[in-house]
């Protein structure tokens, strides 16, 4: 059995890498064709690039700084935003209340969020709030979801046995929420890494992501631009598993079982 | 004090389910609620145990009273294994060992720590019967705990249940007459 999943993950595996290795290569052939650096950069030259500015300090100081804000604007949406999906769950009024709040912040684009928060505060803490402002829908929609998705039955028995909030939490409010909340976080954390970025490109904070891509672009330096994509990409890939490893080691148990749940 | 219940009435959309039921529920004794399907049986319990609230009529005796409860289905926590199941419904003084000794009693000595989800009908059965045997209640109510069970074992789960339930409150709903007679128990019949 062991030996038959291990070459089904082998198999997927080769799959995946077959799956990169077709898009490098379309993108190298592209570059070819092309043949402007300046229009699209081949990715062996964006890779070499990318090795290079691994070699500086200031490229580390910089991700550190755009990391540091857009995971700060990422965790308030994840405790703000669970706290009112709980509060709106509870009660009636809150939901109400606050869900216009949702439906605004989901329609309006990034931009306008961007440019009218620059009016309020500074650029540098600018992707703070973005990050905040794009997460804190999808982490309340999701966990709401998932309380809404409680087991009626499980509830009466709690009220029968008069079991307490925290009894309640653990074993029957955590287990629903559970797979709503992973799903939002890995949603939740590459919205706000675009969303935080793009902040920084309008408004250049110094020393951030956005501000290396904002020049790379004024002096056309396109496999800057590209490498500083691809930084984006891995980051956010990094902290979205970093978050979903704790969420994992946390409720390990749980996970485990309600996997085999879902499964059966 | 006995538990009175004076004119219950309860219906649903255009159907009567209760029309005007009057008993008494005295301390101490177990009782068996018998009727046909449908009869409202479940919604009678469910009455007293507050899940759901009557149109009219008033219950007196039930005021913070404890219930511990069988429901129709077994409403366990499904990835937990037994002993935490019935564990969440205890009070902190009560002992694991405990636990572990009522399950072994009704021969789940080796389910102990799998996931009830891994358990058949008839063990998550017993795992719900102890639960409610275990809990610190002063009224117990069993929907049909024997419900998929073979006769050996339902035997077993009456003796069980007829040891640990002395002096308390006991309701059981059932469709079957030896069940009743088994526990001693006074047989309500709600009529359809």
């Amino acid at each position: 059995m062991i030996r038959m999943k291990k070459i089904i993950n082998l198999k997927n595996n080769r799959f995946k890498i077959l799956a990169v290795c077709f898009w490098f290569l379309l993108w190298e052939v592209g570059s070819r064709v092309v043949d402007q650096e300046i229009l699209l950069a081949s990715p062996t030259e964006v890779l070499l690039t990318l090795l290079e500015l691994c070699r500086e300090i200031d490229f580390w100081v910089t991700i550190f700084f755009s990391s540091k804000r857009i995971v700060t604007g990422f965790l308030l949406a994840l405790c703000i935003g669970t706290f009112w999906a709980v509060l709106s769950y509870k009660s009636r009024l809150v939901y109400e209340l606050v869900t216009p709040f949702i439906k605004v912040v989901k329609a309006t684009p990034v931009a306008s969020f961007i440019i009218l928060a620059l009016i309020w505060i500074s650029s540098k803490n600018l992707s703070v709030l973005i990050s905040f402002f794009m997460v804190v829908p999808v982490i309340f929609s999701n966990v709401l979801q998932g309380l809404n998705a409680t087991d009626e039955k499980l509830l009466q028995m709690a009220k029968v046995y008069r079991l307490n909030n925290l009894k309640k939490i653990k074993a029957i409010y955590i287990p629903s929420i559970l797979p709503y909340l992973i799903s939002a976080v890995s949603v939740g954390m590459g919205l706000g890494f675009k969303a935080g970025i793009a902040a920084e490109v309008i408004g250049i904070p110094a020393n951030s992501i956005g501000q290396r891509m904002y020049e790379a672009k004024l002096y056309l330096m396109t496999k800057e631009l590209f490498a500083w994509s691809l930084v984006i990409i891995l980051i956010s890939i990094l902290f979205e598993k970093a978050i979903l490893i704790i969420i994992h080691t946390l409720y390990k148990e749980h996970i485990q079982k309600l996997r085999e749940l879902n499964r059966k | 004090m006995d538990i009175r219940l004076h004119h219950i009435n309860k219906q649903f959309d255009e159907k009567q389910v209760l029309k005007d039921v009057n008993m008494t529920i005295v301390e101490g004794d177990i009782y068996c609620i018998m009727g046909a399907s449908g009869a409202g049986k479940t919604t009678l319990v469910n009455i007293l145990m507050g899940i759901i609230k009557q149109d009219a009529g008033e219950i007196t005796g039930m005021n913070k009273r404890k219930i511990a409860a069988v429901f129709q289905e077994d409403r366990l926590i499904e990835h937990w294994d037994a002993v935490k199941n019935i564990l969440l419904v205890c009070n902190k003084s009560m002992d694991e060992s405990k636990v572990k000794d009522a399950l072994e009693e009704v021969g789940l000595k080796d389910h102990l720590k799998k996931p009830v989800m891994d358990l058949s009908g008839g063990m998550r059965r017993r795992v719900a019967v102890v639960r409610a045997l275990m809990a610190d209640s002063e009224l117990i109510i069993m929907d049909e705990p024997f419900k998929g069970l073979d006769e050996a074992l339902k035997q077993q789960m009456i003796q069980y249940v007829k040891k640990r339930t002395k002096g308390k409150t006991v309701i059981l709903i059932t469709h079957d007459k030896e069940e009743a007679l088994g526990l001693n128990a006074k047989i309500i019949s709600i009529l359809s």
